[in-house]
C-alpha cells in the first residue's frame, strides 16, 4: 500500500511530524515502512507553461517550434519533440537551470538550427513510471486538463512535492488497505483524532429504483449489493489533484468516472464497479454464480470461460462483470457514457479469490475483496462516490440506492482480564493505561473490575480473540517498553542427543582427514535422483515441479557431490575433496510420509597430497577414499563389525567397487565412478562412497573400557603367502585371525606381489601378525604352537603356500 | 722403572692432546692401555721388585694409568663434541621452506551458524529436536494455525508432492510434532534446525532450499518479556555485547502478538548506513507468543499454558556476519567460497 503523505493530511492532522518520522513511528507499532518515496528528489526550476505558438522546425521533420508562455516577461522558444504537442496547452517546463531526476541539467541549446530555451516534459521525464502516466500522454507530454496558472510551480500542482510512504502489509492488516484504515492507525500512534469524509450529494426527483431492479441469487458470495444511479455524467478527465494523489497510491488515470471508483478504492478500501447504464441491455442487475462453461469478454477484450465456481453480474442474461474481479466489455464506461450504474458490494473472499486465480486475474480489487472489505464501508463509499461524480463528472445522482442486503454484520466482542495481559507480556500496565490504548484505536471500551471488554470496529476483522488485545495493547504500549526477563520453572537439562553428539565427531573427523562439507539441494532430476542409490525405490516426484532439474527428491547424494566436483574442476581446482550429511527420501505409499533416511557421502578427486619440494605426489585411489572410512568405523568403535565386499553397481568401476556391510547389514559403498560417468563430468578418476549415517549411528557399540597397558614384550612373525590371485586378503586376513586364537592380537597386510616372478595366476600377499598374552612373557614354543595352526588354516582354506 | 712410567706418561698424554679425531685417540688408548701396551710390559717387571716396593710401584702405575685414561675421556668429550658441532654443521636446512601440508578440510558456512546456534540455546536448557523434511499439510500449515483456504497461505508458495504431503516451508511443524509428543505437559524447550523448500526462484536473495532455525518454549507462565530477553541474549552472543535489540510487531499465524526482531547495525552503530538501508537496524528474525490455537491443537491447555516461539534463517545470519553477498554461494559449494570458513576467530 502505498500512502501519499499530503493525501494522509485529509484525515489526520500530521503538523509536527514529517514523513520519515512517521515512518519510524508506523514502523515501530505494527506495519512495517519498506520505504519513504521523495517525489521531487532531485528537481528543480519547473513551472507551468502556455504554449502561445507551435510550428513544425523548419529543419526537422520530427520536432516542433513552440513559443511558451512560462510566466517570464517575454515567452521564450523551446524546441519540443512530442508529437502531441500544441498551441493552447498547459504544459510543464522545464525552464533553463532547471534539473529533473538523474541530476540533468537543462541548459540552453540550439536543435537543428533552432534555439530552445528549455523543455517541455513528460511526466515520465519527472520521475514518474511509465505504467502510471495516462494513456494519452504516455507517448508525449503531459497536458494540463483544467485552469492553471501559467508560470506556477509544476511540481506543487502535480502533488510531486509529497511523499509517498510504502507499507508493506501482512496479511492481518488488509484494514489498512485504505487511506481511512492507516489514518486510522496513525492517529492511534499519535494520539490525534481521525476526520472522515463527510459526503454531501444532492439528489434529483428522479429515484434510482425506477432504473434499476436488483437480485441476489447467490447471496452467500454476495451478502451485500448496493447499486446507485448517476446521469448526465460527462467523461472528461479527472481533476489533477485526483490523478497525481492515484499515480502517487500506484493507479494509472483513466477518465473522470473510473478515477473516482479508484479513489474510493484507495480512500475506503471498497472496490466499486461503474457499469454504462446503457449498455447494460436491461433494467435488470442478477448476481449469481456462472454456469459451466459460461462465457464473457472481459474489460481487457479477453474470453472468459467460466465455471459453477464463479460468482458473476448479470444483466438478467448474460454476465456484465466477473464479480469482484473485472467488468465486462459490453458494459464498459466509454467516452459517451451519460449514465452510471455505480456498483458497491460487498463479496465473499473466498469466491473472489478462487476466480481471480482461475482466470489469473488479480487486480487492486479482487486483493481487497480476498482478504475481506469492512462491510460498514459499503454503502459510504457509494455515497463518496456518488458526491465526487456529481463534482468532477457533472453527474445527476438519482435518489436513494437499490440494494440487497442479507448481510448481518456483528462487531466482535472480547474480553480479557488485566491479569492476563500482564501475565502474557510480563508488564504491570494499569487499567487506565489499557482503557487510552483501546481509546486511541477508537474501539469501544468498558472496564468493570479486572475485566476489560472490548467492542472491536468491523474494519479490524483481524481481532477476535484475547491474543489480539494483548497485541493491540503491546503494540502501542510500545515493545520497547516491555521489560527483558528469562523464563523461569522448572529447569530443562540442555543437550544434544547421542545420535546428534556422534554426528557432529563424524563431521569433525572428516573435516580433520581434508574433507570439506558441502550442503547441496534434495530436488534433483529424475536421472539424478535414483542414481547410486543405496536403496533402489521409486523417487517422488513434485505435484508441480519448477523445473525437470528439480522435480524429483533424492535417493542418493553421490550425484549431487559429483555435480560439486565438476564445478569445482572446471574453475581450475583439480583436487576437491568433499563430503556430506544430508537426508534421502524413500517412498512409501503414496498416502505416507516417505522414510528419510540421513546418509553421509563423500567424493573425491585430484591429488590427495601434494609437498613437491621434497618429491611428494599422491593421486587419490581407492584406498585414500578407504583409509578416511575405516579411521571412521574406528573412531565409532565399529571396526571388527565392519567388512567390504567386491560388488558391481551401476555407474561404479566394476573392479573397484566395494558394498560395505556393518554387522551384516549392507549400508552403502566405496569405489571408483565408472570412467565413462568421469568422462562426461570431465573429471579425471574420482572416488566416492556412500552410507547410511543412519545405519552407522544407531548401531550399538560396546561401552569404552580401559584395556590394560601390555607389560610383556609381544612377539611378531611375519609371512608371505603364495595364493591364486582370486583370494583376497580380507578373506585371508579372516582365516588368519580365526586360527590364531586368542595370542594373535593383530594381524596386517605389509606387503602385495603380482609381478613377474609369480606364477601366472598366483599372488603374494604378506602379513605380519603379532602375538601377545597380556599375563605372561611369551615363549618361542607357544607363538610357534599358534602360527602353526594359521598356516595350516590358511593352506587347507585357500591353497596357500609359503611364499620361500 | 719408576722413571720409565713418567716417561711413558708424558709420552701418553702428549699424544692424546694431538690426537686430531677419535681414532687417533682410540689409537693411544690402546697402545697404551692395552695388554701389549709399554704399562703392561712395565708391570711385567714388578716380579724383580722387593716385596716392599712392589705395592709402591703398583700403586704408581695405577696412577699412571687413571692419568691416561682420565685424559683421554677428557679429550674424547672434546673431539665428540667437535664431530657432532661439524656434522650439525653440515645438517643445516632452509627453515624458510613450506612444510608438509597437512589435508584439512571444515565445515561448512551453514553448519557453523547452526551449531553455534545449537550451542547457545544448549546452555540455556535446550534440547534439538529434528524432523521430516516432507511434511503432511496438517503439520506444515493446519497446525500451526493455517487452515485450508488461510490468505496467510499464499505467502508461502509450496513444492506439493500430493494434496496432503509436501516439502516443508519452515521448520515450525517439529512444533506441533514435540507438544504433540509431550501430550499437553510442559515444560518444552527446543531448537529445530533445518532444511525447508519453497517455491522460489534461484536468485541472489532466493533459494528453493534453505535453513531454518526455530525455536520453541512452553510452560506455566511464560511471557513476552522471556521472549525479549532469550532474543536479548541470542542478539549479543551472536553479534556482538554492545548489540541492542528492537521489537517490531508483526504478523504469523501461528503466533499472537507477532514481532520481527532487529538489531542495531554494527557497521554504523545505528547512524543508518547502506548495510541496514538507513534505518540504523537489521532485520534477523521472527517471533511472537505462540498462538493459543496452536497450543489447543496440539493437546495443551492454552489457558494455563504459554509459550514463546521464533524462527531464523541461517543463510541470512551468515551473510550479516561473514558479508556473503549472493545466496547461491551456499548450495554451488565453490572451494574456494567453501575453504574460507576454517578460521576460528
Amino acid at each position: 500500500m502505498f500512502v501519499s503523505y499530503k493525501w494522509l493530511q485529509d484525515y489526520v492532522d500530521l503538523s509536527g511530524i514529517t514523513a520519515n518520522e512517521l515512518a519510524e513511528k508506523i514502523t515501530k507499532s505494527g506495519i512495517e515502512v519498506e520505504g519513504v518515496d521523495v517525489l521531487n528528489e532531485g528537481m528543480k526550476g519547473l513551472v507551468i507553461g502556455h504554449v502561445l505558438e507551435r510550428e513544425q522546425h523548419p529543419n526537422a521533420d520530427k520536432l516542433n517550434k513552440c513559443l511558451v508562455d512560462v510566466g517570464d516577461e517575454e515567452p521564450v522558444q523551446i524546441i519540443c519533440g512530442a508529437p502531441n504537442v500544441d498551441k493552447g496547452q498547459k504544459v510543464v517546463v522545464a525552464k533553463v537551470g532547471a534539473v529533473l531526476p538523474g541530476n540533468f541539467k537543462i541548459k540552453k541549446a540550439k536543435l537543428r538550427g533552432e534555439e530552445s530555451n528549455g523543455m517541455i516534459c513528460s511526466l515520465q521525464e519527472l520521475g514518474v513510471e511509465s505504467k502510471l502516466v495516462a494513456k494519452e500522454f504516455s507517448e508525449g507530454i503531459f497536458v494540463f486538463p483544467n485552469e492553471v496558472t501559467v508560470g506556477e510551480d509544476a511540481l506543487a500542482v502535480l502533488n510531486r512535492d509529497d511523499q509517498v510512504l510504502e507499507l508493506g502489509l501482512t496479511p492481518n492488516r488488509s484494514d489498512c488497505l485504505s487511506m481511512l484504515g492507516v489514518a486510522y492507525e496513525v492517529a492511534a500512534i499519535l494520539g490525534r483524532e481521525v476526520k472522515l469524509p463527510q459526503p454531501e450529494v444532492a439528489t434529483s426527483n428522479e429515484k434510482a429504483s425506477d432504473y434499476i431492479e436488483v437480485k441476489v441469487e447467490a447471496s452467500e458470495d454476495n451478502p451485500l449489493y448496493v447499486a446507485k444511479v448517476i446521469k448526465n455524467v460527462k467523461i472528461a478527465p479527472s481533476p489533477v489533484w485526483m490523478q497525481t494523489r492515484l499515480m502517487a497510491a500506484g493507479i494509472r488515470p483513466h477518465n473522470n468516472v473510473v478515477d473516482i471508483t479508484n479513489y474510493i478504492l484507495i480512500e475506503y478500501g471498497q472496490p466499486l464497479h461503474a457499469f454504462d447504464y446503457d449498455r447494460l441491455g436491461s433494467k435488470e442487475i442478477l448476481v449469481r454464480r456462472a454456469q459451466a462453461r459460461e462465457e464473457m469478454v472481459t474489460l481487457d477484450d479477453a474470453k472468459r470461460v467460466l465455471s459453477e465456481d464463479h460468482l458473476v453480474i448479470t444483466n438478467g442474461q448474460e454476465p456484465v462483470a466477473l464479480a469482484g474481479v473485472m467488468g465486462g466489455a459490453n458494459s464498459e464506461v466509454q467516452s459517451d457514457t451519460t449514465t452510471v450504474l455505480l456498483e458497491s458490494a460487498y463479496f465473499k473472499g473466498a469466491t473472489v479469490r478462487k476466480a481471480s486465480k482461475d482466470h489469473g486475474l488479480r487486480s487492486e480489487a479482487s486483493t481487497r475483496f480476498e482478504k475481506g472489505v469492512d462491510p460498514d464501508r459499503v454503502r459510504a463509499a457509494a455515497e463518496r462516490a456518488a458526491e465526487l461524480l456529481a463534482l468532477y463528472a457533472n453527474g445527476e445522482v438519482l435518489e436513494g440506492s437499490v440494494e440487497v442486503d442479507t448481510l448481518t454484520v456483528e462487531p466482535a466482542v472480547v474480553s480479557i482480564t488485566l491479569e492476563k495481559i500482564n501475565r502474557v507480556l510480563g508488564t504491570n500496565i494499569t487499567t487506565d493505561e489499557v482503557k487510552s490504548i483501546f481509546n486511541r484505536l477508537q474501539f469501544e471500551v468498558s472496564v468493570e473490575s479486572d475485566e476489560v471488554t472490548v467492542t472491536v470496529p468491523t474494519r479490524r476483522g483481524d481481532i477476535t480473540i484475547e491474543e489480539d488485545l494483548i497485541e493491540e495493547v503491546a503494540r502501542i504500549y510500545g515493545y520497547d517498553n516491555l521489560p527483558m526477563t528469562l523464563p523461569i520453572g522448572a529447569s530443562t537439562p540442555g543437550a544434544l542427543s547421542e545420535y546428534q553428539k556422534k554426528r557432529r565427531v563424524i563431521r569433525r573427523y572428516l573435516e580433520g582427514a581434508g574433507l570439506y562439507q558441502a550442503v547441496t539441494y534434495s530436488l534433483t532430476s529424475e536421472a539424478k535422483a535414483t542414481q547410486y542409490a543405496i536403496e533402489k525405490r521409486e523417487p517422488i516426484r513434485l505435484a508441480m515441479p519448477m523445473s525437470e532439474d528439480r522435480s524429483m527428491l533424492r535417493l542418493s547424494i553421490v550425484p549431487q557431490l559429483l555435480e560439486v566436483l565438476k564445478y569445482n574442476v572446471a574453475r581450475q581446482m583439480d583436487s576437491v575433496a568433499v563430503y556430506e550429511t544430508g537426508t534421502v527420501f524413500l517412498s512409501t505409499n503414496q498416502d505416507e510420509l516417505p522414510e528419510e533416511r540421513e546418509h553421509l557421502a563423500a567424493a573425491i578427486t585430484g591429488l590427495w597430497h601434494l609437498h613437491p619440494w621434497q618429491g611428494e605426489k599422491k593421486t587419490v585411489d581407492f584406498f585414500v577414499l578407504k583409509g578416511i572410512l575405516e579411521e571412521m568405523f574406528a573412531t565409532l568403535g565399529l571396526t571388527n563389525l565392519v567388512e567390504y565386499k567386491q560388488a558391481s553397481i551401476d555407474g561404479m568401476h566394476p573392479g573397484r567397487t566395494a558394498e560395505v556391510y556393518l554387522a551384516g547389514q549392507n549400508i552403502g559403498f566405496i569405489g571408483q565412478v565408472h570412467p565413462t560417468v568421469q568422462k562426461d563430468l570431465d573429471l579425471k578418476e574420482t572416488y566416492v562412497f556412500e552410507i547410511s549415517l543412519k545405519a552407522l549411528l544407531e548401531t550399538e557399540t560396546a561401552p569404552l573400557q580401559y584395556e590394560a597397558i601390555p607389560r610383556y614384550p609381544s612377539i611378531t612373525r611375519d609371512i608371505a603367502l603364495v595364493v591364486s590371485k582370486e583370494i583376497v586378503s580380507g578373506e585371508l586376513k579372516g582365516i588368519i585371525v580365526e586360527a590364531g586364537g586368542d595370542l594373535l592380537k593383530e594381524v596386517s597386510v605389509f606387503d602385495l606381489y603380482e609381478g613377474e616372478r609369480m606364477e601366472a595366476g598366483k599372488k603374494s600377499i604378506a602379513f605380519s601378525l603379532r602375538y601377545y598374552n597380556p599375563e605372561k612373557t611369551l615363549t618361542d614354543e607357544e607363538v610357534t604352537k599358534a602360527h602353526d595352526k594359521v598356516l595350516k588354516a590358511v593352506e587347507e582354506k585357500t591353497g596357500a603356500v609359503l611364499r620361500g | 722403572m719408576q722413571d720409565r712410567l713418567k716417561e711413558l706418561q708424558q709420552e701418553a698424554l702428549n699424544k692424546i692432546q694431538q690426537a686430531s679425531d677419535l681414532k687417533e685417540l682410540n689409537d693411544v688408548r690402546v697402545s697404551y692401555l692395552g695388554k701389549k701396551g709399554p704399562i703392561t710390559e712395565v708391570l711385567k717387571g714388578m716380579g724383580k721388585l722387593s716385596a716392599e716396593e712392589r705395592p709402591k710401584m703398583g700403586a704408581l702405575v695405577n696412577e699412571v694409568r687413571d692419568e691416561i685414561s682420565a685424559a683421554i675421556e677428557q679429550k674424547q668429550q672434546v673431539l665428540e663434541a667437535e664431530a657432532v658441532e661439524k656434522q650439525l654443521a653440515g645438517e643445516t636446512i632452509d627453515v624458510t621452506l613450506p612444510g608438509r601440508p597437512v589435508s584439512k578440510g571444515n565445515h561448512h558456512p551453514l553448519t557453523r551458524i547452526i551449531e553455534e546456534i545449537e550451542d547457545l540455546f544448549i546452555g540455556m536448557g535446550y534440547t534439538i529436536a529434528e524432523g521430516p523434511e516432507v511434511e503432511k499439510d496438517y503439520y506444515n500449515f493446519e497446525a500451526l494455525n493455517l487452515p485450508k483456504g488461510h490468505p496467510a497461505r499464499d505467502m508461502q508458495d509450496s513444492f506439493y508432492i500430493t494434496e496432503e504431503i509436501l516439502l516443508r516451508t519452515h521448520t515450525s511443524p517439529m512444533q506441533a510434532r514435540t507438544m504433540e509428543k509431550n501430550e499437553g505437559k510442559g515444560p518444552v524447550r527446543i531448537i529445530c534446525p533445518g532444511k525447508v523448500y519453497r517455491r522460489d526462484n534461484d536468485d541472489a536473495t532466493h533459494s528453493h532450499q534453505f535453513m531454518q532455525i526455530e525455536g520453541l518454549v512452553v510452560d506455566e507462565n511464560i511471557r513476552m518479556s522471556d521472549l525479549k530477553g532469550t532474543l536479548d541474549v541470542f542478539a549479543k552472543k551472536m553479534f556482538g555485547e554492545d548489540r541492542e535489540i528492537r521489537l517490531r510487531p508483526s504478523f504469523f499465524p501461528f503466533t499472537e502478538p507477532s514481532v520481527e526482531m532487529d538489531i542495531s547495525c554494527k557497521i554504523c552503530s545505528g547512524k543508518g548506513c547502506s548495510v541496514c538501508k538507513g534505518t540504523g537496524w537489521i532485520e534477523i528474525l521472527g517471533a511472537g507468543m505462540v498462538h493459543p490455537n496452536v497450543l489447543e491443537m496440539a493437546g495443551y491447555d492454552s489457558k494455563k499454558y504459554t509459550g514463546f516461539a521464533f524462527g531464523m534463517g541461517p543463510e541470512r545470519i551468515a551473510m550479516l556476519k561473514y558479508g556473503v553477498d549472493d545466496i547461491r554461494h551456499y548450495y554451488t559449494n565453490d572451494v574456494r567460497f567453501l575453504k574460507q570458513f576454517h578460521i576460528h576467530e
